[in-house]
């Protein structure tokens, strides 16, 4: 369980991200997971909740887009998907093959809630209530 | 679903708010660690050492291959071992008893060492003592064959153990871990007549069924002590290191 060690350091760069953007808050953070990061997408979920109370990113909603593991097998010239554990050509069984997408760990994006312009009265921002 | 609120109204999407703003990053999560990764990289390279992180569940023999290694090397390399452990100074202690220099990291609860670690262990533990230097430095990290794999420490080379007892299937179970490895050292192959579900065909098969074909070593400690191969390998490492930092 390695996962709140990365999304402390996610939450990190998030921060700062938001502290240079002079932003209000961080209203939610994208990132690119792959299966042979180590990585386990539930589980940084969960940290995420822990980890995230603090400044900026208390009710920060985060986003993971998980890839698949893709490989290309240069004796036929094919690209496709596997799984983590079977890394071989699917096509033809070849195990020399070059991984091209599963171990990506990425920040992606990070949206940002910024203070609305001061206009010298209450600045009460308009809820609009959605069911 | 409306990506802007979440509220649950079909086809609802909000205008993006004017005071809302999207940052594109696609930057690694695990920059920081690896920039201290490269910095402990760049020290160990201007001190010509060599550094191995050793990785392999608990108990399947690292710190006792660590044991015949400096044994092995006495008197022909400086080795310096830091260790990784949640709790105990058992294993430093264990390598000081044998004469080995040795520091001890504990993690608390950490299941792994990360490059910080390595770096604040680097400025209390110095590659060179009392006038000699250090060839090789070894970190044995913390037994666990999941975490370690996820973070780079500044090391040369990933050396995964996988010992006789623990099954031939590791690194099929284990994808992510024998992917990093530069080299498998199948451990406690001295048990292997006694073993009747560990076959050094299957461990082989089992990587490259996960695209792998890292070299593969035995080591015997124990009644038939033989770390030869194991030895040759770190000397050739070595000498292939000094090579590379020395162009």
């Amino acid at each position: 369980m390695h996962e709140l060690s990365v999304c402390q350091a996610l939450l990190q760069q998030v921060r700062e991200i938001a502290r240079s953007h002079q932003a209000e808050a961080v209203d939610a953070v994208t990132v690119r997971i792959g299966p042979l990061s180590g990585v386990v997408p539930d589980l940084l979920r969960h940290a995420f909740e822990v980890a995230r109370a603090g400044s900026y990113t208390g009710a920060a909603r985060l986003n993971i887009e998980e890839l698949p593991v893709r490989v290309h097998c240069p004796k036929c010239r094919s690209e496709a998907e596997t799984a983590p554990n079977r890394i071989l050509c699917p096509e033809c069984g070849n195990w020399r093959v070059q991984v091209v997408s599963g171990e990506e760990l990425l920040l992606a994006r990070v949206e940002l809630r910024h203070r609305p312009e001061e206009t010298g009265r209450s600045t009460q921002p308009d809820e609009v209530q959605h069911v | 679903m409306c990506e802007t609120c979440g509220c649950s109204i079909p086809d609802h999407n909000h205008p993006a708010a004017p005071d809302s703003e999207t940052v594109e990053v696609l930057k690694g999560l695990m920059d920081s660690n690896d920039h201290a990764a490269a910095h402990n990289r760049a020290h160990f390279d201007r001190a010509g050492v060599l550094t191995i992180n050793l990785m392999s569940s608990p108990g399947a023999g690292k710190t006792r291959l660590l044991e015949e290694t400096a044994k092995a090397l006495s008197g022909r390399l400086g080795i310096a071992v830091i260790e990784g452990d949640l709790e105990t100074e058992n294993d430093a202690n264990r390598l000081r008893a044998g004469g080995v220099r040795a520091h001890q990291i504990t993690t608390g609860s950490a299941c792994h060492l990360d490059a910080h670690m390595v770096h604040q262990a680097l400025h209390e533990f110095p590659l060179e003592h009392d006038g000699r230097g250090t060839d090789i430095l070894f970190i044995e990290n913390v037994g666990n064959l999941v975490c370690p794999a996820a973070f780079d420490l500044g090391q040369h080379l990933n050396v995964v153990l996988l010992s006789t007892t623990e099954g031939d299937d590791k690194p099929a179970k284990y994808p992510v871990m024998f992917r990093a490895a530069d080299l498998v050292v199948i451990s406690k192959a001295d048990l292997l007549p006694l073993l009747d579900d560990f076959s050094l065909e299957r461990a082989q098969d089992a990587m490259h069924q996960i695209g792998l074909n890292t070299p593969v070593l035995q080591s015997a400690i124990g009644r038939q002590t033989d770390t030869g191969a194991w030895i040759a390998w770190l000397e050739q490492q070595l000498e292939q290191h000094r090579e590379r930092t020395a162009a």
